[in-house]
């Protein structure tokens, strides 16, 4: 009992220290800015902690945070085996390939208004669908291995990367494009000097977009046949065995190659938009 | 309307690309066949055999059509254990599944779109919770949430919770971020000054809130919602995968892996995003009746 009331006293006071930081004149600094939210991580953590340790939860329901850090500590060889062929393989192929079809594809269908017309709608109805459920069909088509799980990752990335690169191929101005027009600049120019500038923020939000759905493409793929490495195959057979531990050791991996993965392509975002608004310090 | 030829066009384009990969990847079977009698496949006998096997590579798009139809329709019209005949869905038909699968997703998605629209209000009036929360809101984002579904699944088994809730749960958790995010940025689209008359006019919070930033929030609230259903779908299809393939459109299509029916893989796949574009279809219309009476249509 001792614990539970020390982790809600915990909570309690890291509450208060947030609320009297936030309202602070150092929540404005960088640190401030940084501190808060890490309060609130390290409470989550220690709560959970505390709670699961306090009224002994099971560690096949929930296991606690130091068990899963000594879990992810003494199993690095297994994890590297499992993040290389979901990530580096299957992932990161996938969505090289998906969004580099996407954006050719849209440039080609730029080309026509008519055909840029049926495809917005058809791009969009398409990216709400539930894309994941091709997974069975892909790993029939193209085996066990990691091309299957890229070509579900492919097929999910297409689609809201074509329709935010056909939006954003509209972004330019008329007045911007008659500009061009009265340079006497050709199709080409006005595409790589105005167009695709312009384009590159509904670029990059179909690309962060895109991070997220590519890893959760290669994970589900994986729970519907896999070698006997990968993080879904992981996810899968641990929870069967009850080995609890390793699946959050697994999703804290999943959750770190996503985050990483996502603060990469925003970090080349800043550095390529730096012109446009939402980029302003 | 303007935009309903290209649509077509795009669509029968489709149609067209679908109907010759069938060919190209289907034609092995055929020849196959035919090597083994000992003759040598034509054209024609190769276009007819990719379109009418049993369990195609890729099934034609008229054979799921037609396998939509008597998993749906046809089974509980006709069939032996369908609604007509013994007054309950038959459990061999899309309907059925398609419904256990829908359940799961609105209980999930009220659940998660009530909570989020909650938390947006807490994070939109507390600075604290604001700088906090928000930060590990959007970072989730980028956090493959769905891999953890079987575990919530089997664990939630463990504890005696089985059925409709376990998926609901990751239904809920997946609808619940977009709205989250969609409601903060709705909540604080009102401009300052718009929020300065307000004070002039010496306004509570409470009214503030009621008055100004609610409904300056709905179309936010309406695109989010959006996002939300179709992620709550998703996860309730996949909440369906680890449970061993009892019911539910995911089960159909684990069943359907299993068995190499891959027309009954299309065929769940496609009821699944006739049920997803009717949940964006229905918000969509609920969305234009309310912005209209708002004066807000665009």
């Amino acid at each position: 009992m001792g614990l539970v009331a020390a982790s809600i006293a915990f909570w309690l006071a890291a509450w208060w220290a947030n609320a009297r930081i936030a309202g602070s004149a150092f929540a404005r600094t960088p640190a401030g800015r940084l501190a808060v939210p890490a309060i609130f991580g390290i409470t989550v953590l220690v709560v959970w902690e505390g709670l699961v340790r306090g009224l002994g939860v099971p560690g096949v329901i929930l296991p606690p945070p130091s068990a899963i850090a000594q879990r992810l500590a003494a199993s690095t060889g297994v994890l590297w085996g499992d993040f290389v062929q979901t990530f580096v393989k299957g992932t990161l192929s996938g969505y090289a390939i998906g969004c580099g079809a996407a954006f050719l594809t849209a440039i080609a269908v730029d080309r026509s208004p008519f055909l840029t017309r049926g495809l917005l709608p058809v791009g969009s109805f398409v990216a709400a669908l539930p894309i994941v459920g091709i997974a069975p069909i892909m790993v029939m088509w193209f085996g066990f291995d990691w091309q299957s799980k890229a070509a579900v990752v492919v097929a999910m990335v297409f689609f809201p990367m074509l329709v935010n690169t056909v939006a954003g191929l509209r972004a330019a101005e008329p007045m911007q494009r008659d500009l061009m027009r009265t340079w006497g600049a050709s199709y080409w120019q006005t595409l790589l000097r105005l167009r695709l500038p312009a384009a590159m923020p509904f670029v990059f939000n179909g690309l962060k977009i895109s991070t997220t759905l590519a890893l959760i493409g290669a994970i589900v793929a994986e729970f519907f046949g896999s070698p006997i490495r990968g993080m879904g195959f992981r996810i899968s057979t641990e929870v069967g065995r009850l080995g609890l531990d390793m699946v959050w050791a697994t999703i804290v991996v999943a959750a770190l190659a996503g985050s990483a993965f996502y603060g990469l392509v925003a970090w080349i975002e800043g550095r390529v938009t730096f012109w446009h608004p939402s980029q302003r310090k | 309307m303007r935009s309903f030829l290209p649509v077509l066009t795009v669509v029968s384009a489709i149609v067209a690309i679908w109907y010759g990969a069938c060919v190209w990847l289907n034609a092995a079977w055929t020849r196959d066949q035919a090597a083994r009698a000992g003759e040598e496949a034509g054209f024609a006998e190769i276009l007819a055999g990719s379109f009418s096997q049993e369990r195609p590579v890729l099934p034609a798009p008229h054979q799921v059509a037609a396998e939509l139809w008597d998993a749906t329709v046809a089974e509980e019209l006709f069939g032996r254990r369908g609604i007509v005949r013994t007054g309950t869905l038959s459990n061999r038909s899309l309907v059925y599944h398609a419904w256990v699968t829908l359940s799961a997703t609105l209980l999930g998605f009220a659940f998660g779109a009530g909570l989020g629209i909650l938390l947006a209000v807490g994070i939109v009036h507390n600075r604290a919770m604001d700088m906090s929360v928000m930060p590990w809101a959007i970072a989730s984002q980028t956090i493959p949430i769905l891999a953890i579904a079987p575990m919530i699944i089997v664990v939630l088994n463990s504890v005696g919770l089985s059925g409709l809730i376990p998926k609901a749960i990751i239904s809920a958790y997946l609808s619940f971020f977009p709205v989250v995010v969609g409601m903060v940025k709705g909540l604080r689209s009102p401009d300052a000054i718009q929020l300065d008359l307000l004070r002039t006019y010496n306004a509570g919070r409470g009214a503030t809130f009621w008055k100004l930033r609610l409904p300056a929030s709905m179309p936010f609230l309406f695109a989010s919602l959006k996002v939300g259903a179709a992620a709550s779908l998703v996860g309730a299809i996949v909440g369906e995968l680890p449970t061993g393939a009892v019911a539910g459109l995911g089960a159909r299509l684990l069943t359907g892996s299993y068995y190499g029916q891959t027309v009954q893989i299309w065929a769940a796949l496609f009821a699944a995003a006739i049920v997803a574009a009717g949940l964006v279809g229905l918000i969509g219309w609920v969305e234009r009746r309310t912005l209209a009476r708002m004066g807000m249509a665009r």
